[in-house]
């Protein structure tokens, strides 16, 4: 009975952790460049896959992979942003929902044409393996290391953007990209670097995930439309409320799979309805 | 100083300004007169780079800077300060000012123009970590005012810093600009209040939808006709 409570806890924690992850960085682009990024999910899983290529045919282990493939996906995602993504600035935002949701698209499309839909698994790196038994459950360690690591470096980002002098010009930018442009920051650049930090945290995701989650080209559009559902109850653009929102609906999440399981697919949205009904302008997000 | 020649400006098909030509003198108070809607804004965004030019050129202390983005413009000086304040609501005084020293050319003085602007606006000082947001309107165009003073400009492009504030705030906000161009900042002056600004100004030049119809000195132009019963009978109220 607490083994299978705690259980399902971790679970829905190790889920809340990668929601936290990854609405925190569609808040963080969503904040400065007003871009709603519907090829969040390809690009974590963009961040699965090239861990899993990188492995397979370059011999590069999980480690280095944890630094470099963020890096190569997050560049990937500035390229995208110089290219295509920046003509769209300035109009409707929808414009930038279906660009974004094409790529999406096109990502899926390639990796399925390369390896089908079936699964590649990813090893958890020796240093991780195994775990530790607290005698009413049993803890996996590399599931361990995902939770504080995740719960790091949302923190870290955090206090990046709403402590430090880095983040009050990304804050200002956010609020109002002309006038900052006045005072000399090169906001077209700022805008650059912006996307591809969000997009790295996608694929820092994706690589943490990889040795937990099977590795396809789908996974992450199951999981977008969870933490789509997350900014919109943490409140859009706002960043302490994704992580918190992120991570506490993970919990609630496993809670009730353990209480009533076929309820746990839809209970996210289910809060979802409930706040908007309650606080349109989400849990966090400024009230409109 | 500046050297605009020939500037024709678009906000989109939409034609805002022709031909408008005009120079500042370095240490000079230039201040442009004209109707709502009759292009001042859009002649200082031209100059500050938020918007580019169709045609014309600028030209500053020598060097064309025609369609240069508005971070090198900063960098080499030429400083806006926007109409409507345009603080950033959330974020304290402080950081509003430290936005400010963004540029290249600024950010190593920050801590000794920061005290300068204290030492202009003692009432900064006591407010620095308050939401400017939640500063009175005189309170936020001095934070504006100091937030450009921040960049260390050489040429500052105030628009309506005396928009809406009571009598006695206004001439505190020219008291103010006088003793900014004392310290060797040249100026140029977008204002309602056309009777303070020709005053303070050494010349003045009059917009008319988008053309520069009349221009001369301040004190010239104080007792122009056209300018008397065109803008001062508005502003004498
Ligand atoms: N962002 C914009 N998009 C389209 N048209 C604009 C924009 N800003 C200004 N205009 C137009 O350009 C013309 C000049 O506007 P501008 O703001 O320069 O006037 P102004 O002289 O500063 O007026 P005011 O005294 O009301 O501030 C006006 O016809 C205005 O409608
Ligand atoms: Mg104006």
């Amino acid at each position: 009975m607490i083994q299978a409570l705690s259980g399902q806890l971790l679970v829905g924690l190790i889920n809340g952790s990668f929601y936290a992850l990854l609405s925190l960085g569609l808040a963080i682009i969503f904040g400065l460049l007003d871009v709603v990024n519907f090829a969040h999910g390809a690009q974590y899983m963009l961040g699965a896959f090239v861990a899993w290529m990188a492995m397979q045919y370059l011999g590069i282990n999980y480690w280095s992979a944890l630094i470099l493939v963020p890096l190569a996906v997050g560049v990937l995602g500035m390229v995208f942003e110089q290219l295509v993504l920046r003509r769209l600035y300035g109009l409707d935002p929808l414009y930038g929902l279906l660009l974004t949701f094409g790529l999406a698209l096109v990502l899926e499309g390639i990796f399925q044409n390369a390896f089908g839909i079936s699964g590649k698994s990813y090893p958890v790196p020796d240093l991780l393996q195994g775990g530790t038994n607290l005698g009413f459950m049993f803890l996996p360690r590399y599931r361990m290391w995902v939770v504080v690591v995740s719960i790091a470096v949302c923190f870290g980002c955090w206090f990046m953007i709403e402590r430090t002098r880095l983040g009050a010009y990304l804050r200002a930018g956010t609020e109002n990209p002309v006038l900052l442009q006045a005072f000399g920051v090169n906001v077209p650049l700022i805008r650059a670097l912006t996307y591809g930090f969000g997009v790295a945290l996608a694929a820092f995701a994706g690589v943490m995930a990889a040795p937990i989650y099977q590795v396809t080209p789908l996974m992450g559009s199951g999981v977008i439309m969870v933490v789509f559902a997350v900014v919109v109850i943490g409140g859009m653009g706002s960043i302490a409320g994704s992580i918190i929102t992120g991570l506490g609906l993970g919990l609630i999440e496993g809670l009730t799979k353990f209480f009533y399981a076929p309820a746990s697919d839809v209970v996210v949205f289910v809060v979802m309805a409930l706040v908007l009904l309650a606080r349109p302008a989400g849990l966090f997000g400024r009230q409109l | 100083m500046l050297e605009v020649t020939g500037i024709d400006a678009f906000y989109g098909k939409v034609q805002a300004l022709w031909d408008v030509t005009f120079r500042v003198a370095k240490g000079e108070i230039v201040t442009i007169i004209g109707a709502n809607g009759a292009g001042k804004s859009t002649t200082l965004k031209t100059i500050s780079g938020l918007l580019k030019p169709r045609k014309g050129q600028i030209v500053f202390e020598g060097a064309d800077v025609t369609g240069l983005a508005p971070n090198r413009l900063v960098e080499l000086g030429i400083v806006l300060i926007p109409e409507a304040r345009q603080l950033w609501p959330a974020m304290s005084v402080l950081e509003n000012l430290e936005m400010g020293a963004y540029a290249r050319t600024a950010r190593p003085a920050r801590a000794q123009t920061l005290q300068s602007v204290f030492a202009m606006f003692p009432l900064l000082k006591q407010r620095v970590r308050q939401r400017a947001g939640t500063l009175s309107g005189g309170e936020q165009q001095m934070c504006a005012i100091g937030r450009g003073l921040m960049a260390r400009p050489r040429l500052l492009l105030l628009d309506e810093p005396a928009l809406g504030l009571a009598p006695l705030l206004v001439r505190e906000v020219f008291e103010s600009l006088k003793s900014i161009r004392e310290q060797g900042v040249t100026i140029v002056l977008v204002e309602q209040n056309v009777r303070h600004a020709l005053a303070l100004a050494d010349r003045a030049f009059v917009l008319e939808t988008g053309r520069v119809t009349l221009s001369g000195q301040a004190s010239d132009l104080a007792h122009d006709p056209r300018i008397r019963d065109g803008y001062l009978g508005l502003a004498a109220v």
